[in-house]
């Protein structure tokens, strides 16, 4: 069953400099499976996540020959409309909670503000669920975390208090942008693994945005490939090392390996072919 | 997990009175300073306080008792500190010109001055904040392009001739406001013997003494010079909560509010403008602090019995008591206004605390 489908997306942005083209073309289907978005900086990957939410901020212009999220017409629908989806069906965890949090608003207050403006609830009962999706993301002592404030949490916490707060809905779709890249590698660990089982539990999709493609093809069903605003490549994650595309190929081999060879990194080869 | 990495955060409010303690402290400091100055100013200055006192035609043994009577025979640092003692005690000396002390005179011209800038500052920030929260969201709109046209008129244009143009106009042709002066001429005596002065300030008097009409004069006196000084104070406010805003909206976490579904009114209204409020506090205060201790062409003009007319009329005589009484409250009032901007900052960021 398909949750999302995205036919031809474009975003381009009108700047002094001329028209920019983040993304150029992009077309894919998502059901309730792990699908992750690799490339590297530019290659349009966030631009392709926030299009679907409709969040790209002017001058960015979103144009698509079709774009549909459980038959709904994201490309039709009115501003309001997309607020109800949102803030109940679709969510977006950030690359850094330093910055994707409220730094003077306590994390009670962002946590529960859903609750009590959309949903009504009275204080109480946001605050209950609240306590819930805190412990579900395995904060031991949620009372304490909810009436702190952004800058007295680690990365990791931040993270996890985000990734509760996006939850606290039970949204369809889970975009997640770099949802790790900000934060020590001994957490980041900790934090993919508790993403993965609320996303298995719950049986969402999810859109994964990453640079790293082992990482991506790790966690994820299905991988594509970005470079210079165009799908290059798209694969199964399990065929990952049978990547045809030169890119993909670059991508790989630009990382460290345990055991590998200890000479220099080969550099990633770009080719003005592969972006036509 | 790592469940540590919380500091004690309880108890804000006791950090709070804590750090206030220290800024008290601090102040204090920067007010032995500013009567440093004030004080070697008063000795620099050629003019020469015991015949500016008896005249110059005193025989020399009232000059004598003179220079004993200001204590200008002790060391330097002994009359300092007795200025500084005096000048905690509220205790500027004599006016050369009224031979009133200081401080009373003061006390009658300040109260004038901080009507007319708390008035100022209200109508600042209550059109100055909307216009530049408008003028963020829509930039390039033609709100925008108001909003900085007028805000760049309230910079360039002299306050002097926006006074002289707003009395013609408002007072001379359409005869909306009252014109110069806190209240009517007839008001005047009334204010004097039937109104308990609480506060020295007309507005504030005659609402507690529920004089209405008097009230009602008072304010179509001071609406004038108040909007003129207030649309100075709105010029600078709207320009920095429009940078201020643009600033906020294009931080990631407006993007999260976005993403939760809220509504614009409050993520600019709630989201951002809380953060919007932590630099713009610091602003306001200044934009205060400056009224109160720069609207000396407005008050000449206006006959406002302010501080600011009250140090310029004593500056034209050389009264030189009367100038420092006043500079060391202006700066008073000054270093107060950074203590609440500072605690007020506090209160609204909770990095600070």
């Amino acid at each position: 069953m398909t949750l999302l489908s995205v036919r031809n997306l474009r975003v381009s942005f009108d700047t002094e400099a001329g028209l920019v083209e983040a993304v150029r073309g992009v077309s894919f289907d998502l059901g309730r499976e792990r699908l992750g978005i690799v490339g590297e900086s530019g290659s349009g990957k966030t631009m392709t996540g926030r299009s679907v939410l409709r969040l790209i901020r002017p001058p960015g212009k979103i144009e698509a020959d079709a774009m549909h999220f459980d038959g709904a017409d994201l490309m039709a629908a009115s501003e309001a409309e997309m607020r109800a989806l949102r803030g109940r069906r679709m969510a977006m965890v950030m690359q850094d909670p330093k910055y994707s949090l409220n730094p003077v608003m306590n994390v009670g207050a962002q946590l529960t503000e859903g609750l009590r403006q959309r949903d009504r609830l009275s204080a109480g009962d946001a605050r209950r669920k609240a306590i819930d999706a805190l412990e579900a993301v395995q904060i031991r002592d949620p009372e304490r975390v909810l009436s702190a404030y952004p800058h007295e949490l680690s990365g990791g916490m931040g993270q996890r208090v985000m990734i509760a707060m996006m939850l606290i809905p039970s949204p369809d779709l889970l975009i997640a942008d770099e949802p790790t890249s900000a934060l020590d590698v001994t957490v980041q660990a900790e934090v993919l693994s508790i993403l993965d089982g609320l996303v298995r539990d719950r049986g969402m999709g999810l859109i994964f945005i990453s640079h790293d493609l082992r990482l991506v093809a790790r966690f994820c069903d299905r991988v594509l490939v970005m470079y210079k605003g165009r799908v290059v490549e798209e694969l199964a994650a399990r065929d990952l090392m049978q990547a045809r595309h030169p890119y993909t190929q670059g991508l790989l081999n630009c990382l460290p390996r345990i055991g590998g060879s200890r000479g220099p990194l080969p550099g990633l080869d770009r080719n003005a072919e592969w972006a036509r | 997990m790592e469940q540590s990495d919380i500091p004690g955060h309880q108890a804000p409010l006791l950090r709070i009175a804590r750090q206030a303690g220290a800024t008290t402290a601090q102040l204090l400091v920067t007010f032995i300073g500013l009567l440093a100055v004030t004080f070697i100013i008063s000795r620099v200055v050629p003019i020469d306080p015991v015949s500016a006192l008896i005249g110059e035609r005193a025989t020399a043994d009232q000059i004598a008792e003179a220079r004993l009577r200001l204590g200008l025979d002790e060391p330097l640092w002994r009359q300092f500190l007795l200025y500084v003692w005096q000048a905690l005690h509220g205790d500027f000396g004599l006016s050369i010109k009224t031979h009133q002390p200081v401080i009373q005179e003061i006390a009658r011209f300040f109260p004038a001055t901080l009507e007319l800038s708390t008035l100022a500052t209200i109508i600042g920030v209550l059109i100055g904040i909307p216009a530049g929260v408008l003028a963020a969201t829509r930039p390039g709109s033609l709100p925008d392009q108001i909003v900085r046209l007028v805000g760049l008129m309230g910079y360039s244009m002299p306050v002097f001739w926006l006074a002289l143009i707003g009395l013609l106009v408002f007072y001379g042709d359409l005869g909306w406001v009252g014109g110069p002066g806190r209240l009517d001429a007839s008001y005047d005596m009334m204010m004097e013997f039937e109104v308990t002065q609480y506060t020295g300030m007309v507005l504030v008097d005659t609402a507690l003494n529920g004089r209405w009409d008097m009230f009602a004069n008072a304010f179509s006196h001071i609406i004038l010079p108040a909007s003129i000084l207030g649309y100075l104070s709105m010029a600078y406010i709207s320009r920095m909560t429009r940078s201020f805003m643009m600033n906020e909206l294009g931080q990631e976490y407006i993007t999260t509010a976005r993403v939760k579904g809220m509504p614009e009114r409050r993520v600019i209204w709630v989201h951002a403008m809380k953060n919007v409020m932590v630099p713009l506090i610091t602003v306001i205060a200044l934009s205060y602090a400056f009224l109160l201790e720069g609207a000396v062409l407005t008050e000449t003009i206006f006959a406002w019995p302010g501080l600011g007319r009250y140090i310029t009329d004593a500056l034209l005589v050389a009264d030189m008591p009367a100038v420092l009484g006043g500079t060391v409250v202006v700066g008073a009032v000054y270093i107060g206004l950074n203590m609440v901007s500072d605690l007020l900052y506090r209160l609204a960021d909770p990095r600070a605390r």
